[in-house]
């Protein structure tokens, strides 16, 4: 636990040691204003309410997130710097936990920024405040899949660009397969147990409920379990590919 | 036991043998040169001499714990330089060797002692909040050192420590070593051969994948085909009078013309089973009367031995 709080704390300041965090939370911000405001018709609603603001989420994290782990393990592998924090006395499972978690400590960091829109509404109107921090939460946990993702497949190349790529298009299909676009191409033919299951790993079906302030304990489990399998994934293909 | 046991290690990487049943062990006390030229399989045998790479085959056991079993513990016990001396370039030296420190376990006031006294050991006083990417070649070299000793380790493995760093660098890093040889078991890669004579008790010589010598650099200079020869500048002699006069010694394995200027000769004298032939040369000299300008036994270079082990097995992939 001391190894992973050690790495957690260099990972989260390196962060900020270089531009990274002040492009990705201002860029984060001005997207997330963008689509509340314009596409999400924030004022013609006329109600209290943050859902326009998280629905983009999904969205959002799909470009933004992977361009924040397309380094965690490639730019190590490439820099050969992997070597060094591997053979130090801290294990495979640590190292992999620490910088996940910094990065998800990260992107929860950037969504604090975000507390104008949350006085906005107050200020307009009275919105239900718990339903709000229960869209937070579940943004930020949809975040933690999209980081488990990109951190592991950041581990499949040195190359932070063809990281990037596989995470967006890995991070799409998650996303996607709940789209009624999607469904419905599957829904003329496909038995309903096989459309169930492709709306099932989607984020967006998970991260719905969540956004309207509804926990349901199921898309938690999802949530956990996805980062869970994900991380366990980036600690095996790391062991794989560190030779090469 | 030996503080390092390596027995029967063996790696590949998809068709190629990187590292062929290598067996050897070293004490306290010695520092141990791993020579070969590049691609020999030096790098991968210190990758997981240090537990990054898993072997196929064989184990590493350090001061009696397997790597394999206790990877996490043998780690505490090595430092370890990885080649290019990768450090992360956005991090300043102070706080690198902070994070090194932490993760080494140290806190408080003993972390501070360590990073500033390790700090001045390798003389980083200068940069120390200056970001590593900014640093010169021979500085962050340094930082990597700095990393590897941080904790002072029992073992210490430097891949090509003084790679690329000019002669006065390569001095200091040379006298750390020296410094710190006494009381750690030191495992160290590199290719030039000068570097073996300066600080090494023991080399060993790898050429693909396998250990074709081990010893002191001494016992390996013996080895080459010009260990005991003499060289031999002589006037006012005829060349062929001078090579009549060695032909049919026994004792004499060859001899080549050097140089030819004037009246002035000079020679090569290589003894035929490396047993030392001076006093024989200067005796056939005065028989002869010739002139003597210069006469000096060659302890054999570790160049040439080195060639002479590697070359076969490099033209070969």
């Amino acid at each position: 636990m001391r190894n992973v709080w050690i790495l957690f704390k260099r990972e989260l300041s390196g962060y900020f040691a270089t531009p990274i965090a002040y492009v990705f939370i201002v860029i984060f911000l001005f997207l997330s204003g963008i689509f509340t405001f314009y596409l999400g018709n924030f004022f013609p609603r006329n109600q209290a309410d943050l859902l326009p603001f998280f629905s983009f989420h999904p969205w959002l994290y799909l470009f933004l997130i992977p361009a924040l782990t397309m380094r965690l393990w490639a730019e190590e592998r490439k820099s050969g710097t992997i070597e060094l924090l591997l053979t130090l006395p801290m294990t495979m499972g640590q190292a992999v936990a620490g910088k996940f978690l910094a990065a998800w400590a990260f992107t929860a960091i950037a969504l604090v920024f975000t507390f104008p829109m949350w006085l906005t509404v107050n200020y307009l109107g009275e919105p239900d405040n718990g339903t709000i921090l229960a869209g937070y939460c579940g943004s930020l946990l949809m975040a933690g899949g999209f980081l488990a993702i990109g951190s592991c497949l950041s581990a499949i190349t040195k190359n932070q660009v063809i990281a990037f790529v596989i995470t967006v298009v890995v991070c799409l299909a998650f996303v996607l397969s709940g789209f009624p676009l999607v469904l419905d191409f599957f829904r003329g033919w496909a038995p309903q147990v096989i459309i169930e299951t492709i709306s099932s790993f989607s984020f967006l079906t998970h991260f719905n409920a969540l956004s309207r302030g509804v926990i349901d304990l199921r898309d938690i489990v999802y949530f956990v379990t996805l980062i869970t399998f994900w991380l366990f994934a980036n600690a095996i293909i790391i062991e794989m590919k560190k030779a090469d | 036991m030996a503080m390092i046991e390596i027995k029967d290690l063996y790696k590949q990487y998809g068709p190629i043998t990187a590292v062929d049943h290598v067996s050897f062990s070293v004490d306290r006390g010695e520092v141990l040169g791993f020579l070969g030229p590049n691609g020999a399989g030096k790098s991968t045998t210190m990758k997981m001499i240090t537990g990054f790479l898993a072997p196929d085959g064989g184990t590493v056991t350090i001061d009696g714990r397997d790597i394999a079993k206790d990877p996490v513990h043998v780690k505490r016990l090595i430092g370890y330089l990885p080649e290019g001396a990768p450090a992360y370039p956005d991090m300043t030296p102070a706080g690198f060797l902070e994070f090194i420190a932490q993760v080494r376990g140290f806190s408080g006031a003993e972390k501070e002692r360590r990073v500033s006294s390790t700090i001045a050991r390798v003389q980083l006083d200068d940069v120390v909040y200056q970001p590593i990417e900014t640093l010169s070649k021979g500085f962050k070299r340094r930082v990597g050192l700095a990393q590897a000793i941080l904790h002072d380790p029992q073992v210490l493995v430097l891949d090509e420590p003084t790679d690329g760093l000019d002669p006065n660098q390569k001095h200091e890093v040379r006298g750390l070593i020296k410094q710190m040889a006494k009381e750690k078991v030191i495992i160290l890669s590199t290719h030039i051969l000068e570097e073996v004579d300066a600080v090494c008790t023991r080399a060993l010589i790898i050429a693909g994948g396998k250990l074709t010598a081990d010893g002191t650099p001494r016992d390996l200079e013996a080895r080459s085909p010009y260990h005991n020869s003499v060289s031999l500048r002589v006037t006012g002699a005829a060349p062929n009078q001078i090579k009549d006069a060695f032909s049919n010694m026994s004792d004499i394995g060859g001899i080549e013309e050097e140089q030819l200027e004037n009246d002035t000769t000079a020679w090569r004298i290589r003894p035929s089973k490396g047993q030392s032939i001076v006093a024989k040369v200067s005796d056939v000299a005065q028989r002869h009367g010739w002139h003597v300008e210069e006469l000096h036994v060659h302890r054999g270079r570790l160049d040439d031995v080195f060639r002479q082990l590697t070359y076969h097995q490099q033209s070969r992939t």
